[in-house]
């Protein structure tokens, strides 16, 4: 038993020193020196490609309703915040998804919700992704067909012609990783990056 | 299309593993791999210990206990005294009693049940601390299924080798390496790897100002994937793009969690002498993993009924709670391999999949995570099964049963059948005591069927070590941290040691000749036969309590809860 326990304490120190610090902190060096940028968090002048932000306005393209931005808990336009209304001073706490369940009255009535948020920017017939939120809670991403319902509002709203944006939508679409490798997506920062250059607005 | 050529991208790489990871791992327990000989030496001088003092079954699971003991008490320690610890920029206070528990059992038990937001709970140091235990018990379990498979490969022998051992070599040459590797991956696609803490930025273009959590993720993430631990860095797990920022990690983390319990079969065939056995445990893993995938991958290729009620269809599956760059089929496969393996990692939210999906992962886990399981835990578990399925059929033929030339006798059923019930009672008694309490009741979010389903996946997970959560539920109460860990306790600890004691009887005994009315246990009949005993061990116990949850969330047309 004393045998047992002694060996125990020293394994358990010995696995915190090396599979525990020198594993995190050579793998900090590794990464620093490697991908820096990446290891970061891919930050750039606007903020991170890897984190969605609240797009408002018709003059930009939106991302997936968001807990902080249209999902917010709000009674006026009578959307729940799902599971994680955790929002203070515009700053979110924890990443997460609503986690309402298939057949739950919430998740429809927030749908609908949603959907009317939609027809009050113009967007006739939102799809999927865009009434719906994602499982991190800040999905920095929309698939092409999210972005092409809603070149008609960002058309209209800068007087870009509709083919003009069309175009740079497919710019900005990246394929699955491989060719095969899950979905084709949209960063919306980076879209709305390429966009403001287009508007002669300074990003 | 695309998710056909993922599933042969998949088969192929698993293939290539199992050939090559299973050998080299036979070859590691053989003693015969040395080349990190200069970092296991020193190890065994400080246990003061060595590869000839071999262990009895009993002292081998003495040690296992007792260090794992150890491991709970100290992690322990340091979340209880987190606020008095280095590498915590974030200056995030002591964590409770109660949640340190819970959350020390978890990842000691190689569970990963997190009652917690990792990004606005713990510091840096207990998150490294944390990423240990990710280290530590896919090696506990991986020794555990070697001593199974030298019962079947040793003869008369009272010795089933040396834990510390065992331990030191699954740590550094098979989980260090291939993790370090992976981790590299993860941060050349875009994981975070930095100890800098939050970072904040202005967007001229919105007038958004963000502050995001960072750390030390991208190689937790890869260990996370590789033990079948789960845990990950971030409240939202594998969903945040900053744990799993691409299609190619995601598909990364699908081999990484399936890789070892995949393996272990071909090394469980090399040590024994017969790989054919061990191409049939693996039959019995893919066909089980197999039927899974097909209901779930199925099912979130469906809209989800509540968004098509609300008037909106859908061409590309269900999207409530997936991110647009995994889409419906990869979340699936992510979440069948994560919930068939005791992983329990989430690249989408598991509490939003359409009733069928959700019914395909709580069944993953049902079936005692034998396809293939966690590191280890799957082999073994499912050579409690085999057992079961040797006596079953040594029965209908009327012979003694023998597996691999050993007898299997009374002391051998009863290991297995105590080894197989466990997790069944266990689960269904705390189910039962929870949703008939107020205390187990007021954590469901969602009504209806859904709550009770949400309970009950809830212990499931935890009762087979998985960790993965139906989200809703509000597990950090005094009531689900205790009942949760000792669900989580019993789950690896009741079933782990009953499987030593099956390695340790097998051990002692003799190889009996095979004859003409031996009965074969590396062909088709057997694969079918052990499959038929998981299947009616896990469904015939849990069908009438998937009944109440997924089953009747399907069936309710049109109404909403």
């Amino acid at each position: 038993m004393w045998t047992h326990l002694r060996r125990s304490l020293a394994m358990v120190v010995i696995c915190t020193l090396v599979f525990g610090f020198l594993y995190a902190f050579v793998g900090t060096g590794v990464a620093q020196l490697l991908f820096p940028h990446e290891a970061n968090g891919s930050i750039g002048p606007n903020g991170s490609t890897l984190v969605g932000q609240n797009w408002t306005g018709r003059d930009w393209f939106h991302g997936r309703p968001d807990d902080t931005g249209p999902y917010a808990a709000n009674p006026t336009t009578h959307v729940s915040g799902g599971d994680n209304p955790l929002v203070a001073n515009g700053v979110r706490g924890e990443s997460g998804a609503t986690n309402l369940g298939p057949r739950s009255k919430t998740l429809v009535a927030d749908t609908k919700a949603l959907v009317a948020y939609w027809h009050r920017l113009g967007v006739a017939h939102p799809t999927p992704d865009l009434v719906t939120t994602s499982a991190s809670g800040y999905d920095p991403d929309i698939s092409p067909a999210d972005a092409l319902v809603q070149v008609p509002m960002v058309a209209r709203a800068t007087g870009i012609s509709p083919r003009r944006l069309k175009t740079l939508i497919a710019r900005q679409t990246h394929g699955p990783e491989w060719g095969f490798l899950g979905s084709s997506y949209i960063d919306v920062l980076s879209l709305n990056e390429a966009l403001a250059r287009l508007r002669g607005l300074s990003s | 299309m695309g998710f056909l050529l993922t599933l042969v991208l998949l088969v192929v790489t698993l293939a290539v593993a199992w050939r090559f990871l299973g050998s080299y791992m036979a070859s590691v327990f053989e003693g015969r791999v040395r080349w990190l000989w200069w970092v296991e030496r020193p190890i065994y001088r400080l246990l003061g210990t060595s590869p000839d003092k071999e262990q009895s079954w009993k002292r081998y699971a003495g040690a296992l206990v007792v260090f794992s003991g150890m491991s709970i008490l100290l992690t322990y320690l340091v979340l209880r005294l987190q606020g008095h610890l280095p590498l915590n920029p974030q200056h995030l206070g002591d964590v409770g009693s109660a949640l340190s528990f819970n959350t020390a059992v978890s990842f000691v038990t190689n569970t990963n049940w997190q009652n917690y937001g990792g990004e606005t709970t713990l510091s840096y140091f207990s998150q490294i601390t944390l990423t240990v235990q990710q280290f530590v018990t896919p090696a506990v379990g991986i020794v555990a299924a070697i001593v199974v498979v030298r019962g079947f490969a040793r003869r008369k022998a009272s010795a089933v080798g040396n834990f510390w051992v065992d331990l030191t070599r699954c740590l550094v040459y098979v989980l260090l390496p291939v993790a370090f590797v992976a981790g590299i991956v993860f941060v050349g696609q875009g994981a975070v790897q930095t100890l800098a803490g939050t970072a904040s930025f202005h967007d001229a273009l919105n007038g958004v100002t963000q502050t995001i959590a960072r750390g030390p993720i991208a190689f937790m993430e890869s260990i996370k994937q590789l033990g079948t631990n789960g845990g990950g860095f971030l409240n939202a797990n594998s969903a945040t793009p900053f744990e799993n920022p691409t299609g190619l990690t995601n598909f990364l983390s699908i081999f990484l969690v399936l890789c070892i319990p995949v393996s272990l079969t071909y090394t469980f065939g090399q040590m024994v002498g017969s790989r054919r056995h061990g191409v049939a445990l693996l039959a019995v893993m893919a066909i089980l993993f197999g039927s899974v995938l097909a209901v779930t991958a199925t099912a979130e290729h469906q809209n989800n009924p509540a968004v098509a009620a609300a008037g909106v269809p859908s061409s590309v599956g269900n999207t409530e709670g997936k991110e647009v760059r995994f889409g419906d089929t990869s979340s699936a496969l992510f979440g069948v391999a994560s919930t068939s393996t005791s992983t329990g990692s989430a690249d989408a939210a598991y509490d939003s999949f359409t009733p069928m999906g959700g019914f395909g992962l709580l069944v993953g886990m049902m079936l005692g995570e034998v396809s293939p399981g966690g590191t280890g835990s799957g082999l073994y578990t499912l050579l409690l099964y085999a057992v079961i399925a040797v006596f079953i059929g040594g029965l209908m033929i009327g012979r003694t049963p023998e597996f691999l030339g050993k007898k299997i006798q009374a002391t051998e059923v009863k290991l297995a059948g105590l080894g197989a019930l466990v997790m069944p009672v266990t689960v269904l008694v705390v189910t039962a005591l929870a949703v008939s309490t107020s205390a187990g009741r007021a954590g469901a979010l969602n009504h209806g069927p859904h709550g009770f389903s949400e309970i009950l996946y809830a212990l499931t997970s935890q009762g087979n070590n998985n960790g993965s959560a139906f989200g809703g539920l509000t597990g950090n109460t005094p009531f689900y941290n205790v009942i949760g860990a000792l669900d989580m306790l019993l789950g690896r600890f009741a079933i782990m040691i009953p499987a030593i004691a099956l390695g340790g009887s097998l051990a002692s005994k003799d190889v009996v000749p095979q004859s003409l009315g031996t009965f074969r246990t590396d062909n088709t009949m057997f694969v079918g036969l052990t499959t038929g005993v998981v299947v009616i061990i896990g469904g015939l116990t849990f069908f009438p309590a998937l009944a109440l949850g997924p089953i009747v969330e399907q069936l309710s047309h049109g109404r909403f809860f």
